[in-house]
C-alpha cells in the first residue's frame, strides 16, 4: 500500500534534494566493426552505434516523465577504440570523429571508449592511439578517452605513466582555448572496470554482451539532508542512515535500468553505487562530510569520514540491486562538487589530502586543475602514485588532473554546466624524473602479508 | 496499473475539481484522494488507475504540468512503482 509520507518523501528527494539518475549508459560491442580499411570500419562504427542507440534518448525521456525523476545524462561506451583501429595501421583520430557524429546523430552528450588498456604493455594500435589523443580529442566535442595504465594482477606499466603525463599536457595544450577542456575528457586509470557508465572513463570491455545498459545512481544531497535531521547521532546511527538512504536511492536507479532495459530490447548490466555530485547547490560529497561533523572537507578525520559514507552506501546500495558494478564509491570530483571548491579554496583540501582520500573510496584525483607550468614528468608521478595506491588495496584508481596552461596556482578554470569550475591547486615541485625515466614494468603486488 | 498525482501549491477555489476534470478528459479512473490544507498550503494527493488511459503515461504528465504553471501550483504525475520499488522491500 501507498503511504502519502513516503509519496511526499520521494517528491521532496526529488525536488528539494536533487536526487536524479545520473546516467543511463549503453555500451556497445564494436568488435564486429573490425576491417583493415578504416573508412569501412568508420563506416561500420557509425551504423552500429546509430542503430543500436537510436532510442536511448526517447526511451529515458520517456521514463523521466513516467516516473518523475530526472535522467540527467543518455551516454553511451564501446569498444576500446585500440582494438578496433590496431586492424588499420594509420592515425586513429578518424574513429574518434566518427563515434563524435555518431554521438551527434542519436543525441547523446557523451561517448566514451577512445581507450586502450596498456596495463602489461603495448600492443598494436595502442601506442598509436595514445599519441592521438590530444589531436582526437581537440577535434571532437563529444568523446572521451580513457587509458589503463596498471593493475592489482600486472602491476603498473611505468613507460606508459612517462608516456601519459605527456600525453595529458598535450591535451591541455591543444585545447588551451577551451580553459584545457581536452584533459577534463581522459582519465587515466589503474584496474579500470568494463562495466562503468560514468564518463570520461567509460567503456565497453571485451567480454561485455554485445549491448548493454547501465546505470548510474546519484544524490548526495539526499544523504545529506537526512542527516542533517539527526543531528547528535552516534556514528553507528550515521551509517545506518546512509545506509537506508542509499538503498532508497539505489532502488530508483534499479527501477530505470530495468525499465529502460525491457523498452531497449537490450539486457540490463549493472547499477553502480555511486553517490556523484554536481555543481549545484546542496549536491556536494563535501557537505555530506561536514554534516558527519568536519569543519571543512580536508580537516583531519576526513579519511575517516569519507570511509564510513563509501562503505554504507555500498551496504545500502547493494542489496537494492540485482547486479552492482562499475566503479560503485562516492566520487570526490574537485571541479564537479560546490563544498570541495570552496574547500580547495580556502586551502583546507589539498592534493595531497585528495590523494589519502582516493584510498577509501571511488575513484581518484579527479577533475583538479594544476598549475600550466607542472612538468609532464610530475603528471606521471601523480599517475604513478594514484596507480600504486589502486594497484596496492585492489581497486579502480584513476588520474584526471588539468593542467591550466598559462595558468598559476590560486587562478580557476572555468567550463561551466556539468564539469562545474575548479580553483588551480598547488602541486609539490620536486622532480620524480629520474624514476619516471627509468621506465619498465613496476611488478604485480604480494597477495599475502596485508600491512 | 496506477499511478499518483501530486499537487502541491498555495490554495484556492477548484483546485480538486481541475485535476479531476483532467483527468476525466483522458480516462484516468480516481480511485483514491486525501488532501489537506496546512495555513494556506494546499496538498493532495491522488491514486488514479491508469490501465485505459487514453494517452501516454508521459504525455498526462506534460499536461498536467501545465495545468499546475497555469494554476500557479506543482503538478508531479508519476508511476507508482516508484514509490513501491523505493519503500518496500
Amino acid at each position: 500500500m501507498l503511504n502519502i509520507s513516503d509519496i511526499l518523501e520521494t517528491i521532496r528527494m526529488i525536488q528539494d534534494e536533487c536526487l536524479d539518475i545520473r546516467t543511463i549508459t549503453m555500451g556497445i560491442s564494436l568488435l564486429d566493426c573490425i576491417d583493415s580499411d578504416i573508412d569501412r570500419a568508420c563506416e561500420k562504427v557509425y551504423n552500429k552505434i546509430t542503430s543500436r542507440a537510436k532510442d536511448l534518448v526517447r526511451v529515458g525521456e520517456e521514463i523521466e516523465k513516467e516516473y518523475g525523476i530526472p535522467i540527467i545524462n543518455k551516454r553511451i561506451s564501446v569498444t576500446p577504440i585500440a582494438i578496433i583501429s590496431a586492424a588499420c595501421h594509420e592515425s586513429p583520430v578518424k574513429f574518434a570523429v566518427t563515434m563524435d557524429r555518431a554521438a551527434e546523430a542519436v543525441g547523446v552528450n557523451l561517448i566514451g571508449g577512445y581507450s586502450a588498456l596498456v596495463q602489461k604493455g603495448f600492443s598494436a594500435g595502442d601506442r598509436e592511439l595514445i599519441e592521438s589523443i590530444p589531436e582526437a580529442l581537440a577535434k571532437t566535442s563529444r568523446v572521451c578517452s580513457s587509458v589503463n595504465i596498471g593493475s592489482t594482477k600486472t602491476g603498473i606499466n611505468l613507460d606508459a605513466c612517462k608516456l601519459m603525463g605527456r600525453i595529458v599536457r598535450e591535451t591541455a595544450e591543444a585545447t588551451v582555448d577551451s580553459d584545457c577542456f581536452g584533459a577534463a575528457k581522459l582519465v587515466v586509470f589503474c584496474n579500470a572496470v568494463d562495466d562503468n557508465p560514468f564518463m570520461a572513463g567509460a567503456y565497453h570491455g571485451v567480454g561485455e554482451p554485445d549491448c548493454i545498459i547501465n546505470v548510474g545512481v546519484s544524490g548526495p544531497g539526499v544523504v545529506r539532508s537526512a542527516l542533517s535531521k539527526h543531528k547528535g547521532a552516534n556514528i553507528n546511527e550515521v551509517c545506518d542512515i546512509i545506509k537506508t538512504t542509499a538503498y532508497k536511492i539505489t532502488r530508483v536507479g534499479q527501477l530505470v535500468g530495468v525499465t529502460a532495459s525491457e523498452r531497449l530490447g537490450v539486457p540490463f548490466g549493472i547499477v553502480d553505487l555511486s553517490l556523484a555530485p554536481t555543481p549545484a547547490v546542496g549536491d556536494s560529497v563535501a557537505h555530506i562530510l561536514e554534516e558527519i561533523g568536519l569543519e571543512q572537507c580536508g580537516a583531519p578525520g576526513t579519511t575517516a569520514c569519507l570511509a564510513l559514507l563509501n562503505d554504507a552506501v555500498k551496504k545500502g546500495g547493494v542489496m537494492a540491486c540485482s547486479s552492482v558494478g562499475g566503479l560503485s564509491g562516492a566520487f570526490i570530483p574537485v571541479s564537479e562538487d560546490a563544498g570541495m571548491i570552496a574547500d580547495a579554496k580556502s586551502g583546507s583540501l589539498t592534493i595531497e589530502k585528495l590523494e589519502a582520500m582516493t584510498a577509501v573510496c571511488s575513484v581518484g584525483l579527479d577533475m583538479i586543475a594544476i598549475p600550466g607550468d607542472t612538468t609532464a614528468d610530475a603528471i606521471a608521478g601523480i599517475i604513478a602514485d594514484e596507480a600504486a595506491i589502486g594497484m596496492i588495496n585492489s581497486k579502480t584508481t584513476a588520474v584526471r588532473v588539468i593542467p591550466a596552461i598559462g595558468k598559476m596556482d590560486g587562478e580557476e578554470l572555468d567550463w561551466g554546466g556539468l564539469f562545474g569550475h575548479a580553483p588551480i591547486m598547488k602541486v609539490n615541485r620536486m622532480s620524480p624524473s629520474v624514476f619516471i625515466n627509468r621506465g619498465g614494468q613496476i611488478p604485480a603486488p604480494l597477495h599475502s602479508l596485508k600491512n | 496499473m496506477k499511478a499518483v498525482i501530486s499537487v502541491i501549491g498555495k490554495d484556492a477555489v477548484g483546485i480538486l475539481a481541475k485535476v479531476s476534470a483532467m483527468c476525466a478528459e483522458y480516462n484516468a479512473n480516481v480511485t483514491e484522494v486525501t488532501q489537506s490544507v496546512l495555513q494556506d498550503v494546499f496538498a493532495m494527493v491522488m491514486l488514479v488507475d491508469i490501465t485505459k488511459l487514453s494517452i501516454p503515461l508521459a504525455e498526462l504528465s506534460d499536461r498536467m504540468s501545465e495545468l499546475g504553471k497555469s494554476l500557479g501550483l506543482s503538478i508531479y504525475v508519476m508511476h507508482e512503482d516508484i514509490f513501491n520499488t523505493m519503500h518496500h522491500i
